[in-house]
Order: structure tokens, then sequence, then C-alpha cells
């Protein structure tokens, strides 16, 4: 092995997690007593020696420039002795020991363009994926939607002003990184044509049958075209999931015309309460239209107030509607209900009324 | 540049408008230093124009011995963006718990200044810090220098996937178990499985303190690690007659709320029938000061979530009820060696460990990783009498009781 080789570093893991802790915090590891929010986006932890830590919180589009995380680096060093960390729901968090420096830190992120908020019960920033800015399966964009909707949205950031959290997340196609699958609302972007098999070099480029065996309906078969070995799909057993695209370049799903907007509401993570559960159709299909999105962001808004509305304190979206029922659901926000509610993959009876517990 | 060479970008420069903060303002800053933007921002003009994305399915790319770590990316319109004709990504792996100081920070953005487009995400949906864009021949010297400052790339591809926690115990007092530590020993553990894949598909490993689960892991990990508590919840009486006092409506508010019911309230008295208590959070989140989880920690493991592709999204479902904190790491790794040998005998190619579940059944895999079945694992036991009993088992079968 060459020096060279020799020297080249791998397999070491993430730094640890010790080293970026701040004193105050590794002073009271493990020990802290409760927490206070002292207002929207600024939380105070009590740890048992008495020390508190103060946490200032604020919204980012998640795709950051080096130039602005260069700016949260200088306000870090500013305020909280260089310590900041990051959610899981891509907001920035800064540290602070000093109670006296938060309303200065506040006043220089809102200058910034960053807004304080996210706690409790605010909606706190969407959980999103790459779309159009970096892949290849999107079926609408990510970042768009996200920063058209938020705008929208820009009070219920900074407010606490909701019956319960309120969890909004987007995945530009059925991969779902980031899965949205249970979130209070979901939008997803969808595909609704079979994919344009490319037969001139499908037999090329992917191997028959990964292939045949990536699809869950099995829709796909083998079939010569031009004297090459290709396949067809049978477009009654598609549902335009995209797998057989994951694993053959020569399945492309985009299309403009027919790809969009689902939405999907009702799905909660945490164990608070009710149990987990999936997120529900409510809207199958909106077309894309970029930049501003208008049609996904008026329904997003529309079922937000109308929870607001309506739901009771604690209440989370999804346990709102257990407790109204669907057709109320469907009755308040104005939503049609259409054939495509109705499931029909595996499973599917098991989401029929089984009951004859009606409400009129 | 001078400013009549920068793209056209019409419909994108709509959203630098509104309050939210804006990602194309960001793309165009990053754009200041790095030409390879003005290329990003053209394509995706591009893509709002016609509704349609612009990036090939990605080609295999990497660091040297590793096989996961950077997700190759290539325009489909290489002559019109040259800039953008690769633009990979690559994933670096987060400290546990998203935690940085500012100087980490800075390095970071030294080294993709370097070496990318300047663009990151902060972080990717598994916890990754995402360096969003670079050419082939820029990956090695960036991993050099990632590495020599002490990061090193996470994974990708049908590997284990970068391990992720709450903040837990570093500034949440209701973490049952150490998140950070436990999140930080798998991710060092498993290096080799995460950057050489060997799998049939990804997995994935998530770290929640508590049942308010801040990272999905019920979700979005094939092994969910949720932190509880056994014994009964810490009540501090003077505190709860102070919430009462504050105007919080407990009995309606709070019992009410909680699921099993298992709470009273007479005016003066809290009691909980901790025997009946599931665990949910919800008394504790709303009475913070006054209410805390017992001391007997540790964690439920539960198995098997993930979305929809390819056989439909699943919740994970309860593995083992209860592990103390002081055996969380042993049974994890021996659980983990169970788990990833089955699978790895006999989940199909891209079959995710919960789709194996549900293809041989939970009873055949508790056989096959040695659990013996419990109650807490079920919401209610079989409704289906099409039951498969083992041959041995039934000629040995006892006289049912009272027979
Ligand atoms: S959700 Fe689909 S389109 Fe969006 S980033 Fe993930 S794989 Fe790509
Ligand atoms: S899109 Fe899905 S259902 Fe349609 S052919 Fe491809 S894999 Fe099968
Ligand atoms: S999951 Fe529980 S312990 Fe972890 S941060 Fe959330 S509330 Fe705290
Ligand atoms: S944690 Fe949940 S189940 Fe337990 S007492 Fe509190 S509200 Fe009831």
């Amino acid at each position: 092995m060459s020096a060279q080789a020799a020297k080249r570093i791998t397999d070491i893991g993430p730094p640890h997690y010790d080293k970026f802790l701040h004193p105050v915090i590794k002073k009271n590891y493990g020990k802290w007593v409760y927490h206070e929010t002292l207002a929207p986006g600024v939380l105070c932890h009590v740890a048992e020696s008495g020390d508190r830590i103060y946490t200032v919180r604020a919204g980012s589009p998640r795709l950051l420039s080096v130039q602005t995380l260069r700016r949260f680096a200088d306000l870090a060093d500013k305020y909280c002795g260089g310590h900041l960390r990051f959610t899981s729901r891509n907001n920035v968090e800064f540290l602070l020991d000093n109670k006296e420096k938060i309303e200065a830190l506040k006043k220089e992120l809102n200058e910034l363009g960053f807004p304080v908020g996210g706690t409790n019960n605010a909606i706190s920033n969407i959980v999103h994926t790459q779309g159009w800015v970096h892949c290849h399966s999107s079926a609408t964009d990510a970042s768009g939607i996200v920063k058209a909707v938020m705008d929208v949205l820009y009070d219920r950031f900074t407010h606490e002003d909701l019956p319960a959290k309120l969890r909004v997340a987007l995945a530009c196609c059925l991969n779902m990184c980031g899965a949205v699958h249970c979130s209070d609302i979901a939008i997803l972007g969808i595909h609704r044509r079979p994919p344009k098999i490319q037969h001139d070099v499908l037999s090329k480029v992917c191997e028959l049958p990964t292939l045949i065996s990536s699809c869950p309906t099995g829709a796909i078969r083998t079939k010569t075209v031009d004297g090459k070995q290709s396949v067809e799909v049978v477009e009654e057993q598609c549902m335009y999931c995209g797998n057989c695209y994951t694993v053959c370049p020569a399945m492309p799903m985009n299309d403009p015309e027919n790809d969009g907007i689902s939405i999907w509401v009702g799905g909660k993570v945490s164990n608070a309460r009710s149990a987990p559960k999936f997120s529900k159709l409510a809207i199958p299909y909106l077309p894309n239209n970029p930049p501003r999105w208008p049609e996904v962001v008026r329904a997003v808004v529309n079922i937000v107030d109308v929870y607001a509305k309506n739901a009771k304190k604690f209440e989370r979206l999804g346990e709102w509607i257990d407790r109204i029922g669907w057709p109320r659901f469907f009755e308040l926000t104005g939503i049609p209900f259409t054939r495509y509610h109705i499931d029909d993959f595996k499973h599917a009876g098991l989401s029929y009324a089984r009951s004859a517990h009606i409400r009129f | 540049m001078a400013d009549d060479q920068k793209p056209k970008t019409k419909l994108l420069d709509e959203l630098e408008k509104g309050p939210w903060p804006s990602f194309v303002k960001e793309i165009k800053q990053a754009g200041e230093k790095s030409p390879v933007c003005d290329d990003l921002l053209g394509q995706l003009e591009l893509s709002y124009e016609e509704k349609k994305g612009h990036w090939k399915h990605g080609g295999i790319v990497g660091v040297l011995g590793y096989g996961g770590g950077v997700i190759g990316r290539y325009s489909d319109l290489p002559d019109k963006f040259p800039n953008v004709a690769h633009f990979h990504t690559m994933r670096v792996n987060q400290p546990a718990g998203w935690f940085y100081t500012s100087d980490a920070i800075r390095t970071l953005c030294d080294i993709w200044e370097r070496h990318g487009s300047g663009l990151t995400n902060m972080h990717g949906s598994t916890g990754d810090i995402i360096f969003l864009g670079t050419k082939t021949s820029e990956l090695e010297p960036a991993f050099k220098e990632l590495t020599e400052a002490g990061f090193d790339l996470g994974g990708s591809g049908s590997a284990m996937r970068t391990p992720s926690c709450c903040v837990g115990p570093a500034r949440c007092e209701w973490s049952c178990y150490d998140t950070l530590k436990t999140c930080d020993d798998l991710t060092r553990q498993y290096q080799d499985e995460m950057h050489r894949p060997p799998f049939p598909y990804k997995f994935k490993i998530k770290c929640s303190g508590c049942p308010n689960d801040c990272v999905a892991s019920i979700a979005r990990a094939d092994l969910s690690i949720i932190g509880t508590w056994k014994d009964d919840i810490r009540q501090d009486d003077a505190a709860v007659a102070q919430y009462a006092r504050a105007g919080l409506d407990i009995r309606k508010d709070v019992c009410d709320r909680c699921p099993t019911r298992c709470m009273e309230w007479d005016g003066q008295k809290l009691a909980i029938n901790n025997r009946e208590c599931v665990h949910c959070m919800h008394c504790i989140n709303v009475m913070p000061k006054a209410l805390r989880p017992g001391q007997e920690r540790g964690a439920t493991l539960l198995i098997g979530s993930k979305a929809p592709i390819v056989q439909g999204a699943l919740l994970s479902s309860v593995l083992v009820p209860f592990v103390p904190e002081n055996e969380l790491m042993d049974t994890l790794k021996e659980l983990i060696r169970r788990i990833w040998e089955f699978w790895d005998e006999y989940g199909n190619n891209r079959e995710r460990v919960g789709e194996l579940i549900q293809r041989v059944g939970m009873a055949n895999f508790l056989d096959a990783i040695g659990l013996d079945p419990a109650p807490e694992m079920v919401a209610a036991p079989r409704d289906n009498p099409y039951i498969f009993f083992q041959k041995e088992e039934a000629a040995a079968e006892p006289e049912p009781a009272g027979a």
C-alpha cells in the first residue's frame, strides 16, 4: 500500500456530539426537570441544578447556502457562545444561557428574514424533499410549493393559535423521502399515466427480470417490439407508483400534463392520546401550477382554517376527524368525495365502514 | 459575472417575494461565488416553465472503497446547462442530535465552497447534512477534507442508513434513555454496513426518547427505538394544584383526554391508575411542571415501518415491549444481528424488513430471531380461524383444561 493510500481516512463516523454541546447542556445532560414556552419559538428548559438553557427556533427553507450558514454561525457566536443545532423539521435553533439576549437575537433573525416560531400549537416547518431542484423521479417541485404555502401560513408559524400541533409534510413522488404518510396534512406529488417505455434502449439499460418483479401489481410483461426485447404495461393494472422507473431508467414517468398533487390528512406520529396513524386521502388531484401552485395553497389553507375553527383544544387534525366523522369533514371543507377516495389496494376492506354508525 | 449573463428566471423570481425565507434567494446567493448555481437556476426555471424535472436517473459514483454516501445526479440537458452536467449529492453524517459549533459549521461551509456548489440541505430526510451538487472529480478531494475535519459520509442505497435521534437528554426532560449516545454508538458500530451496502434494501434506525416520537421513528424507521418507563408517573401535587389555580381544566383537558381514562381529578387531588397508563405522554405534555416520566426507564423496540414503496406503507409494530436502559445497547446489537441474518437470507431484492414480516408472518419472524410471542405485540389476537398449527405441537398438545 502506498504511503498516500495509507493516510486515507475512512469509516470514522460523524464527529462525537459531545464536542458540540453548549456548556450548560453538558453540565445538565439528562438532568432537565421541566420547560416553559416564553413566546412562540422561544423555550426555556430548567435543570435540577436550577440552570436554564434558552432556545430560539427559526424557520429555514432547508435549502441553505453556505453564506446563510455562516450568518447563522456568526449569530451563534454573538449570542450563544457559538452553539446552535437544527431540528428534524429543518428549523435552526440557537441555544442561549442569557435570557437578556433573546430579544436582540430575535430581532436580528427577523431582519435576516428567518421567522421565529414553530413551537407547540404553531405550524412547524414543512418537512420536504428535493423536487425539480435535485431529483429524477419528482412529479412536482418541493421547495416552491413549500415556499408558496408557508408564505400564506406564515402567521400560523409565528403564533401558537391552533387547537394542537399541526405537522405538514411534502414529498414529490411516492418514494416519499421524508415519509409524509403520517402527517396532519401531506402534500404528495403523483403521476397519473403509466411509464412511457423506451423500447429502443430498454434491454440495454435494464435487467428484465428485475424490472418485471419490481411492479407491485404485476402489470409488466415481456414483449418484443421491432425485434427488440422489451416490455409492455397492462394499463388497467398500473397505479403509477414509479417502482419500475426506480429500477429501470427506460420507464420514465414524467408527464407535465398529468402529473400533479394529492392532499392527505389526519395522520400523526406522536403517541399522545390516540395511536399513531396514517394520513388519509382528502384531494386526489390538483394540477401543477408553478410558480405558486394557487390550487394547492388554497386547499391547504382551507383545511387548516376549517380545522382551526372546528376542532377542540388538544385535538390533532386526525383526532378531530375521528370525532366528527369523515362525512362531516368533507361537508365542512367543501371537498368532494369521489370514487378515488375508496381504497382498492391490499387490505382495502379494512377501510370500509363496517357498522351502522352514521351521523346525519 | 455581468448581470446580463445571469439566467432570466421570471417564474423563480416570483418565489423571492413573500415573508417565508426563499430557497431561490439562497441559490442566487450561492451563485455569487459559484457559477454552477446559475445553471441550476436556469434548469430549474425550465422545469417551472415545462412542469417537468430535468435530472436523469442517478448513476453510480462515489468515493474510493465506499458503496454509498454519494447520489449520482446528471442533467438531461448537459449541453444547455454544462455546469450541472454532473451535480452529485454528498450525504455527510450529521453529529447526533444535530448539534454544532459555529466553527464546525464554518468548516463544513469552507469545504463545500471549495469543492461543490455551496448549497446544502440542513438536513436531508434521513438526517444527514446534504451537500447538494458537485462534479465527479471533486468527490474524492471533498471526502478527504471532510474526513480530515472529522466528518464522514452517511449511508445510501441498500445499506444501513444514517441513524438519527431526537434532542433527548441533551435538552429534553422526558427522554427515557440516552438517544444521542445510542444513535452515536450504533452509527460507529455499523460503519461497514453503512458504507458498503450489504442488504436486500435500506435499513433505518431512529431513536426517540419518549412516545412523543419527535423523529417519527414509528413511521420512518425499520427499527424504531422509543423511550418509555415502567414505574409510576412522577407527580408533584403542589404543581398540579398550581396548574388548576392558573386556570387549567384538569378534568376536561387532562383526564378526559387520557386514552385509557386512568386519571381522576376531584378538584383537589389528581389520582393516576398507573397500571392502566399506556404511556402516551398527553398528561405530561400538558403539565410538564407537575408530571414526569417514571424512573424505571428504557425503551420499547418496534419493527418494520416504511413509506409505500414497494408493497404499501407500514407503521412499526412492537417487537420488545420494554428493554431497561442499561441493557439497551447489548439487546439492540444482538437483535439487529439476528434480524439482519434472517433478512439477508430470506429477503427479496428491494424488500424492506417490514414487508418481509408481512410476507412470512410475524410468528415465523419471531421464531427466526428467537423471540417469544407476547400480547403487547398485537392490537388484538387473530379473528380468523385459519391457523397453521405446527405438527409437533398439535400432537404434543395436552388435554385442554376442564375437558
Ligand atoms: S420524494 Fe421522490 S421525487 Fe421527491 S426527492 Fe424523494 S425520490 Fe425524489
Ligand atoms: S408505475 Fe408501478 S404499477 Fe405502473 S407499471 Fe410501473 S411499477 Fe407497475
Ligand atoms: S421524543 Fe420525547 S424525549 Fe425526544 S425530544 Fe421529543 S419529547 Fe423529548
Ligand atoms: S401518559 Fe397518557 S395514558 Fe398515561 S396517564 Fe397520562 S394521559 Fe393517561
